[in-house]
């Protein structure tokens, strides 16, 4: 390994960094706000739009995220829709996120008693009061330790997004391996980068689960 | 409708035999994960802190990286650090067996842990000999906490073998690519048709999978 070549590249790496934690960012945002939307329609039954959740979510996880970013990506320009690659990216992770994540806030919606939603409308609590005051609370705080998971994993798979020439920690890698075969310094580099994002966030997840594994 | 050249020529056998890759890569590697994560599982429970560490470390490593960065660090790496040249296929395999066997070794530990100590004292009490309580005891409550998390975590696997296109494996992804490229001209809406075959083909194999996976899950907790 040479340690100068690290130092040279660093800064390389870094500015990739930004675009993997700008996708990722912006992707579980979106897929975090899809899957409540698909979880609520779910809970309440809303006509059509809880049946094509139920497909969404089955299509959403059971397909792979290289196959759902190219279909965005080389698929859809042919019926007119153009994206640039930024935002097939961040579509790319809401639509695959979004299927996990309403995955798991149903399940924390469905760990709350009904009760709890009887007995606020019994007090008087409008019905849209009583899931963002009373229902909601408490099927966060058991969805936290599966939405910690699943951004773990998101960003994960934002590393497929070098698939489309977007220049992220995967593809800086994969030009420095191309270009000059300085591989042990690119793979050193792309291993601590990853390590620094995602270490962090998937101890926070441990901390958070050992929590609420305590509380019950 | 633009989608004709799906039925012409050889395009259907070709991304067939393109999943062939895939699932050969994907049986493959679940196939050597099973031995390898039930020992590892195993030797999670001896309570030796340095082969716990070294496991520990080894899990981790493996679950916090994403799965390109691994094959990026087999198909590459070994070549510049050992002087070994995997071909894609074999390293594909190399990391998915690695992922397969950590991912299960967690879940065998899990399983495991998951059998109250009462079982072990009262099947001792019972005069059972220490190999007949694992084989009649705990094994078989093992594995039905087990067998749900695995089965997803065959469909995980299958779904991740389209990485392995990045590494220059021709599998059914890359099959679907050279066939857009073949009908670029005649067929210019080729990619819309043939990346919504593939995510077909993947749904068709994962599908019953995670259905199944789900209809153990309720299974064993009723």
């Amino acid at each position: 390994m040479n340690w100068e070549l690290v130092v040279e590249y660093a800064p390389l790496f870094a500015e990739a960094a930004r675009v993997t934690l700008f996708i990722s960012v912006g992707g579980i945002v979106c897929a975090l706000l899809v899957g409540l939307a698909v979880a609520v329609a779910r809970l309440w039954h809303v006509p059509l739009l809880s049946q094509v959740g139920v497909a969404y979510v089955e299509v959403a996880r059971n397909t792979p995220s290289l196959v759902q970013l190219f279909f965005l990506y080389f698929g859809l320009p042919k019926v007119g829709i153009v994206l640039s690659p930024e935002a097939c990216a961040i579509a790319c992770l809401a639509f695959l996120g979004g299927g996990y994540m309403a995955e798991a806030f149903r399940s924390a919606l469905e760990s709350v008693p009904p009760i709890q939603h009887e007995s606020a409308q019994v007090l008087g609590l409008t019905r849209s009061q009583a899931f963002m005051r009373v229902v909601l609370p408490q099927a966060m705080a058991q969805a936290t330790p599966a939405l910690v998971a699943n951004v773990v994993f998101l960003v994960k798979e934002s590393s497929v997004v070098s698939g489309i020439a977007l220049a992220d920690l995967m593809y800086v890698a994969k030009d420095i391996i191309g270009q000059s075969y300085d591989t042990a310094e690119a793979l050193f580099l792309l291993v601590v980068f990853y390590a620094v994002i995602l270490v962090p966030i998937s101890a926070l997840g441990s901390v958070v689960e050992g929590r609420f594994a305590d509380g019950r | 409708m633009g989608a004709e050249f799906l039925f012409q020529g050889a395009t259907i056998q070709r991304l067939l035999a393109g999943l062939g890759v895939t699932l050969r890569i994907s049986l493959l590697s679940v196939g050597l994960s099973i031995p390898l994560g039930v020992l590892m599982g195993m030797l999670f429970m001896r309570r030796n802190p340095v082969l716990r560490a070294v496991l520990r470390v080894y899990l981790d490593f493996i679950r916090v990286m994403p799965q390109l960065v691994l094959l990026f660090l087999v198909f590459f790496g070994s070549a510049t650090a050992f002087g070994l040249n995997f071909s894609g296929e074999v390293a594909s395999v190399i990391v998915f067996t690695a992922w397969g066997a950590a991912e299960l070794g967690d879940l065998v530990r899990a399983a495991l842990e998951s059998i109250p100590r009462s079982q072990y004292d009262s099947a001792f009490a019972l005069g059972l000999t220490s190999r007949q309580t694992f084989l009649r005891v705990v094994l078989p409550q093992a594995l039905r906490r087990l067998l749900p998390p695995s089965v997803n975590l065959v469909t995980r696997i299958i779904k991740t073998t389209s990485l392995c296109m990045l590494i220059g494996v021709v599998e059914v992804v890359r099959v679907g690519q050279q066939i857009i490229d073949f009908n670029r001209f005649d067929y210019p809406q080729s990619a819309l048709w043939t990346y919504a075959v593939l995510a077909l083909l993947y749904f068709v194999i994962c599908w019953p999978l995670s259905l199944l996976s789900r209809w153990l899950e309720k299974r064993s907790s009723s």
